[in-house]
């Protein structure tokens, strides 16, 4: 992870990564970053995690106010511009980056958002695509009961489909229980759910709905934002459904408890 | 027609209070959503067509004064007459004048969107005519005294069960008691040929305008609109100028990508070419033929950043995938146009302070632009709507003004990181016990429907930054 690390045993041709550890993670799940800096090592990529980071933009970009995002756009690429890859564990930060930093910037500015993008990538597209991980067994046990929900940004705009199903398949024995309607929006948006929270609510309700359906245990996905928003909703039913980040899944981490759930 | 936009949020909360009406909403759309995907999947080209087409629609937009006047001199050759209007009210009255030149009293009307942009319906009945809708949707919204919620399909939102209640209301049945559904159609049938055999005019919208030929073309399922368009001695033919495609096969290629969007079928039942009126020696067909076509906006339109929304084939495949609009039906838009295409156009067509709240109906989810068959990049449109919105401060300055300070803050990482570290440490507090939290100040939009999850204890930033340290000590 640091400096000492990699001076014990560097093989000649690791993979430099940055890793962009998203607000949501840094602030309210840490342990999904631990997770993604564990499984890029099992991966044999050396990790980097720029400090100067915060926020890719989206809240004010979403909404429209491009004036404020262009600034934050600018110091997103210039932290992360000089890494070798650059390794998201969200789908609609790295769809941020890599389409809308590229739409937003003009001129010499958008030259380098398009440098940018060519090498960002969303962690399980990372993982599965770029880095190859080996199968190979981390907990959590296979006979867990996992449903998965697949993140519109990821979905649509980074092509996320069949890599997190894969590698919860090669590194945990899992296969997916999947949810009916599984490319229908949770009702998240970003300030949509706020802005507009009655429809949203209408939105989350069938998304928890269609997860309970299934009988499983634990809803995974790669997006925190709608983890969050299915996990909120789950918690103010009382409806007993583990949500976790599929990297906590993927790296083994059981024991840090579920989004929403107090210890 | 009238707009109630500016309440979208009152109507969306009315719309979903009917929870009967929003489970049948979810059916609708899954089913929607279904035998489209069916119908491409088991088309080859489907992408290739819709590039293909594209290419067509932004030429011809690219050339429009080009193609509207080819357009013009060759319906003009066939015996046409051909009216541009500005607006609305010009719209309006133009066709008023063709019904009165011709002492009509009643008109047969196949369905046309534009006709509900402009209010055409109620110009003519406040003019004393008496407008009859012919398609089956639009007859029964009619009947209703509705508009309609879905720009295809416009009684989207009537159960048969409704439907029937209103044909008792409104026919003489008699014993009939009209249980099946093909009972209610049947019904529709027989009121609506008297008035096809008795109407002066017939009202129809396009699909499209050939400029090489100044045919028009049309696609329906039920046939009403040739009807309309061949027994009545006058035809008024109803579209916008954003219509127009230079050939014939241009057309009708759009066609395939249409039928299969909207309803999932290879081809609609009907699709009928209107050249003119009769010529000498046939023995049907109207004596005389209109094409009036309306601006409202769409040339400044063009103009603008929005002109790709001028390339919708109107489809409705966006208002069938859209979460937001199959949640809250179209009646909560206040607008003729619903959905994502609805929350774009409207805005341009009218103003944005009166429907400014459309634009925001949208999480950005995609759906919409994945399943567009003329490639319309709405999420993107309804982004900058947004954007326009908080140029004229239209938008909630709490929101305005909340997200500015993020941005700042998200610019200012020493700041940044030292104020959220504290922050969660204090949500975690509070919240860990019960892991979450019923109730936030400045989050009550997140809480009225949901928990909102504690924190872990410590920022990552904290926590990589101790373990670093940690590690450079050792």
């Amino acid at each position: 992870m640091n400096e000492q690390h990699h001076d014990q045993s560097p093989p000649p041709q690791r993979m430099r990564v940055s890793l962009f550890v998203t607000c949501l993670a840094d602030l309210f799940r840490p342990s999904v970053a631990f997770a993604s800096i564990k499984l890029l090592e099992q991966a044999g990529c050396e990790v980097m995690v720029p400090l100067r980071q915060t926020c890719c933009g989206q809240p004010a970009y979403n909404s429209g106010d491009y004036e404020a995002t262009v600034p934050l756009a600018q110091q997103v690429i210039a932290l992360l511009e000089t890494a070798d890859y650059v390794v998201v564990p969200s789908g609609s930060c790295a769809g941020m980056i890599c389409h809308h930093y590229p739409k937003l910037l003009q001129g010499e500015w958008r030259d380098r958002a398009l440098k940018l993008a060519a090498k960002t990538f969303e962690l399980t597209v990372f993982l599965k695509d770029i880095a190859r991980i080996e199968p190979q067994r981390n907990n959590p046990p296979s006979t867990l009961s996992v449903t998965y929900h697949d993140s519109c940004a990821g979905l649509r705009e980074m092509s996320i489909k069949e890599q997190p199903r894969q590698l919860l398949r090669e590194l945990c024995g899992i296969e997916i229980n999947e949810l009916e309607q599984n490319e229908v929006c949770c009702g998240f948006g970003g300030t949509f759910c706020a802005k507009m929270p009655e429809i949203s609510g209408k939105m989350v309700n069938d998304k928890l709905d269609h997860a309970l359906a299934t009988g499983a245990k634990i809803l995974a996905g790669g997006d925190l934002g709608c983890l969050l928003n299915i996990a909120g909703r789950a918690q103010r039913l009382g409806q007993e459904i583990e949500v976790r980040h599929i990297a906590e899944l993927l790296s083994g981490d059981m024991d840090t408890s579920p989004i929403g759930e107090g210890r | 027609m009238e707009q109630h936009s500016d309440t979208f949020l009152d109507n969306a909360s009315e719309a979903l209070k009917n929870t009967g009406q929003a489970e049948r909403r979810d059916k609708i759309a899954l089913f929607a959503s279904q035998i489209r995907t069916a119908a491409i999947d088991s088309f080859e080209g489907f992408d290739d067509l819709r590039h293909h087409v594209k290419k067509i629609r932004q030429h011809s937009l690219d050339n429009l004064d080009y193609y509207l006047s080819q357009f013009e001199k060759e319906a003009v050759h066939n015996g046409n007459q051909v009216h541009f209007a500005r607006d609305s009210e010009e719209f309006n009255s133009l066709v008023l004048d063709i019904c009165q030149q011709h002492d009509a009293r009643r008109i047969a009307k196949g369905k046309s969107i534009v006709t509900e942009e402009t209010g055409l319906n109620s110009f003519l009945q406040s003019a004393g005519l008496k407008v009859m809708e012919t398609d089956l949707g639009e007859y029964i919204i009619q009947q209703a005294g509705e508009t309609p919620s879905h720009i295809v399909s416009p009684a989207l939102h009537k159960s048969a069960n409704e439907i029937r209640e209103l044909f008792q209301q409104k026919h003489d049945l008699g014993h009939r008691e009209l249980q099946k559904t093909s009972d209610l159609v049947a019904e529709a049938r027989n009121v609506l040929r008297e008035h096809f055999l008795q109407a002066e005019v017939g009202v129809i919208g396009a699909n499209a305008l050939i400029a090489e030929n100044g045919y028009s073309m049309l696609v329906t399922n039920e046939g009403n609109g040739d009807l309309c368009a061949n027994l009545p001695k006058v035809l008024i033919i109803c579209t916008t100028i954003d219509r127009v495609l230079p050939r014939a096969e241009d057309a009708t290629a759009m066609s395939r990508l249409l039928a299969r969007s909207a309803t999932g079928q290879p081809h609609s039942c009907y699709t009928s070419f209107y050249s003119g009126p009769r010529r000498e020696g046939e023995i049907d067909g109207p004596l005389e033929t209109h094409f009036v076509l309306l601006d409202n906006e769409r040339s400044n339109i063009l103009s603008s950043d929005y002109r790709e929304i001028l390339e919708c084939i109107r489809c409705g495949a966006c208002l069938n995938h859209c979460p937001i609009y199959t949640s809250v039906g179209g009646h909560a838009y206040g607008s003729a146009y619903s959905g994502p295409i609805g929350s774009v156009l409207t805005p341009l067509l009218t103003s944005l302070e009166q429907s400014h709240l459309l634009p925001n109906a949208c999480t950005s989810c995609g759906r919409c632009a994945e399943v567009c068959p003329a490639n319309i990049p709405l999420p993107d449109l309804l982004r900058d709507l947004r954007h326009e919105e908080g140029i004229k401060k239209l938008s909630a300055p709490r929101w305005r003004y909340g997200l500015k300070l993020h941005s700042w803050l998200a610019r200012h990482p020493s700041i940044y990181q030292t104020l959220t570290a504290t922050s969660i440490r204090i949500l975690h507090r509070l919240g860990r016990k019960r892991g979450g939290f019923s109730r936030l100040p400045f989050a009550s939009g997140w809480t009225s429907q949901r928990d909102f999850p504690a924190p872990q204890e410590n920022t990552f930033m904290q926590l990589y930054k101790a373990k670093m340290k940690q590690n450079n000590e050792r």
